[in-house]
């Protein structure tokens, strides 16, 4: 392997040369052994595109069976309680922790970083293979519970003991103890990697880009990773505990025992909540490029973005007993979250117009990255407003664990790891393989997934404002929620989902199609400033012969007086 | 319009409607204006041949009050909807009204037990009413519920009364609710409590005076002699849960 010389000189202006030392190598330390940044990057998204097939396939599952109560799944077979539980559990649990974060964080946090500030490489490279690899054990501990003796764990994704604590509770001795060593590794990978973006991003940066110059993707990996790192300690301190609990009979949750469970609610919530805007971050930084470019436009107010990201990191961190506010906690606090959630809506909403107002006086172009940046907006605004029934303590008492909770946090999260990442996806495709994707049947995937994801969650939406409550595999127990406009929502939704899941198929095909097939493409195929789009396609190990110097901010799109509607950073004056 | 989906049978559950249709309208407003301008924004700015984009920095102060002023506005309606929240949250979490009758309620996986206070209206004596998986209330009554879970979370939830609480190990939980409207409706448990979470119901009975007494004398003269000591005693108050440790 070709050592990287990380004592970088671009700091000191220098010239550098320590590209030259990347030469080939061979295929299994290119690609299982390596320390590129992009290879990286690709491993974590081919990773994540895969365990979301399989979180797709749960929730095929568990949708079937709620329409169809007590039916054979088709590919699966009938669906026990114990099974159900385990689908919902999992689906949850990968969507969140071996999909959305890998793809939008470690993926395009990878990908990006170092060719957006015009670095060679991560800062540790070595560091960062360890960081996959310590993602893809976590990944495979994850898949394995689900095999094991009483099947995977199935007390939901926030593991809230007693039930997670007690194998007489949750009857899967072995499933629970490995979805909690799972969720460690995991944080153990994303620590790992989250250093690397923050240091390289400070550090690296090519000569004469200054902090505001940095591209609005590469602050928002960097703030979400700094939020993953700050938050993540109590929760880890809290799986530990809880792993203690489960193998070794300490009681740190048990009441029975002097512990408390709702301890346990707090620490996961205390990072559960900034988890939120970790991954939503990086999704509003791939829908800020995409916007600028589509629209030829410069990114209306560059810094109140920013500023912006970090009032919703810092807040986010006092939000999360919202989670909690029936739990059991002191009533009184409940005051207290209500207001900072509430609140949090004003840097969100800023952020949100900052965007829309990106739109005036541009001159938008419809290509597929565009429609799925457009489309993010459009999806996230539901996400968001929903959210403010949900933060205001007095509904809450009534909305807590209902479908409408489940409605609103998927029109925030299948915004963010869906339509975000494909926006990121189809538009960086030309520099990541070289070559351009088909165009119309990105436009047939894009439709055929927005239209059914509304008709998916808009049901939930009512369903959930009946009174509808969560994790329930079947409601005939329940005659108030067993009327046949229920079931029928509930039919509607799981068709939903399946023309949804059948839309992914031509994206599928395109994708691996266009790698190897599509079209060339150049350099910069979409005509944009960032640094990224100076570099061949695809950026050779090490990224540029010449590295790139820096000469203005990323969104100096259609400035008066010049030729040419675009202006990259690294072009002299 | 929640009423319109699922009915209203408790004194608080029109506060929680109205504070729904008020975030509706709100956040509605918001919403589709915001939604609104997004789309004319796309329609009016789409690609024209010859027509170059403007180049905008977002410091121009007529564009960018176009930002200051919603911004502002929403804090004004942040601060509403906060009030308007936190006055229903009061009312039904902080406060608690003197009690007509107080039942315990105890949940376990995967079954209700309620202990209705019988003829004498005390709980804890002997001639208390144990149900399992049916409640009986009388409408027009406060009642407080003493909410007690014996091994894991569970989640006291009456959906036409708008209530939920949960119900934590080694905790009692103080409530109350006032039933309005007679009938039969579903008690759940709306926090996930293991394989058998989704039989966890049981009924309840909003019972006209007549029909309540009936049924408390008749349950009543069949009802167990001793009460498990063990049980802790009614000294919760609304605001600050008790701990109540547990034998083994």
């Amino acid at each position: 392997m070709a050592e990287h010389t990380h004592e970088r000189a671009h700091v000191a202006g220098t010239a550098n040369d320590a590209h030259h030392d990347h030469h080939e190598v061979g295929w299994f330390k290119k690609y299982f052994w390596s320390t590129d940044h992009k290879v990286i990057a690709f491993q974590y998204m081919f990773t994540g595109m895969f365990l979301a097939l399989i979180g797709a396939f749960m929730a095929y599952v568990f949708r079937m069976q709620l329409a169809f109560p007590g039916q054979p799944v088709p590919g699966f077979g009938v669906v026990s309680p114990g099974q159900y539980n385990m689908l919902i559990t999992n689906h949850g649990s990968i969507m969140i922790f071996w999909v959305a974060m890998p793809v939008l964080l470690a993926g395009f946090g990878n990908y990006l970083i170092p060719l957006m500030v015009g670095a060679d490489d991560m800062v540790f490279p070595r560091l960062n293979r360890l960081s996959y690899q310590i993602f893809f054990l976590s990944a495979i501990v994850l898949l394995t519970s689900l095999f094991v003796q009483n099947g995977g764990f199935g007390g939901a994704w926030t593991a809230y003991p007693p039930l997670s604590a007690n194998k007489l509770y949750n009857l899967t001795p072995y499933g629970a103890s490995m979805w909690l060593i799972a969720v460690a590794l995991e944080f153990v990978a994303f620590l790992l990697g989250g250093i690397n973006f923050i240091v390289t991003s400070m550090n690296s940066r090519a000569p004469g880009m200054k902090a505001f110059d940095v591209p609005i993707v590469v602050w928002t990996i960097v703030i979400a990773s700094i939020l993953f790192m700050a938050s993540v300690g109590p929760l880890i301190a809290g799986a530990i505990m809880l792993l203690f609990d489960q193998t070794l009979g300490t009681s740190f949750f048990n009441p029975n025992r002097g512990g408390d469970p709702v301890l346990w609610q707090h620490l996961f919530w205390f990072f559960g909540h900034p988890e939120v805007y970790v991954v939503l971050l990086p999704a509003m930084g791939i829908v800020a490029e995409v916007m600028t470019v589509f629209a030829r436009k410069k990114l209306f107010a560059y810094k109140t973005v920013i500023y912006t990201i970090i009032a919703t990191g810092v807040l986010s961190f006092f939000v999360w007993a919202h989670h909690q506010f029936v739990a059991g906690i002191d009533p009184r606090m409940a005051n207290v979250f209500t207001v900072t959630t509430v609140l949090i809506s004003i840097p969100i909403a800023e952020m949100c117009f900052v965007y829309i107002a990106t739109l005036y006086g541009g001159s938008i172009r419809f290509s597929v990255p565009m429609l799925w940046a457009l489309a993010f907006m459009a999806e996230f605004l539901i996400g968001g407003v929903t959210g403010i029934y949900l933060g205001a303590s007095g509904l809450d008492i009534y909305f807590h664990d209902t479908y409408f909770v489940v409605a609103h946090f998927h029109y925030t999260f299948f915004p963010i790891a869906v339509i975000g990442v494909m926006a990121g996806v189809t538009f960086w495709f030309p520099k990541m393989f070289g070559r351009y994707m088909n165009e119309f049947w990105g436009k047939v995937h894009f439709w055929g997934t927005v239209i059914p994801f509304n008709g998916i969650f808009i049901p939930l939406f009512i369903l959930g404002a009946a009174g509808e409550h969560r994790r329930i595999f079947d409601y005939k127990n329940f005659p108030q929620f067993n009327h046949p406009w229920q079931n029928d929502l509930r039919i509607f939704a799981t068709v939903s989902l399946l023309v949804m899941l059948l839309f992914q198929i031509p994206f599928l095909v395109n994708f691996v199609w266009s790698m190897f097939r599509g079209p060339k493409a150049p350099k910069n195929p979409w005509k944009s400033n960032t640094l990224e789009w100076t570099a061949d396609s695809p950026p050779p190990h090490g990224n540029w012969a010449e590295m790139p110097e820096c000469h203005r901010g990323p969104y100096e799109y259609s400035v008066p007086g010049r030729e040419q509607d675009f202006w990259p950073q690294n072009e002299k004056a | 319009m929640i009423n319109d989906l699922i009915v209203r049978a408790s004194t608080f559950s029109g506060d929680i409607d109205r504070l729904f249709l008020l975030i509706t309208v709100i956040v509605g407003v918001w919403f589709v204006a915001a939604e609104a301008m997004f789309f004319w924004l796309i329609f009016r700015f789409r690609a024209k041949d010859g027509v170059p984009a403007q180049y905008v920095t977002g410091k121009e102060p007529h564009l960018k009050q176009w930002i200051n002023i919603p911004h502002t506005l929403i804090l004004i309606c942040d601060i509403i909807i906060i009030i308007a929240a936190v006055r229903v949250w009061v009312r039904i979490k902080q406060t608690l009204p003197p009690a007509d009758r107080t039942i315990r309620v105890v949940a376990q996986q995967w079954a209700w037990t309620f202990a209705d206070p019988g003829p004498d209206n005390r709980i804890d004596t002997p001639d208390d009413v144990r149900t399992t998986d049916e409640l009986h209330v009388e409408v027009g009554k406060t009642y407080h519920f003493l909410l007690e879970s014996k091994d894991v979370v569970h989640s006291f939830f009456v959906p036409v009364f708008r209530l939920k609480q949960d119900a934590d190990p080694g905790r009692t939980y103080t409530g109350w609710f006032k039933p309005t409207k007679t009938g039969t409706y579903d008690i759940l448990c709306a926090e996930i409590c293991g394989i058998g979470h989704g039989v966890m119901g049981a009924k309840l009975v909003v019972d006209s005076p007549q029909a309540y007494r009936q049924w408390q004398q008749a349950h009543a003269a069949e009802a167990p002699a001793a009460v498990n000591g063990e049980t802790p005693t009614d000294g919760a108050s609304a605001a600050v849960s008790t701990l109540v440790p547990r034998g083994q």
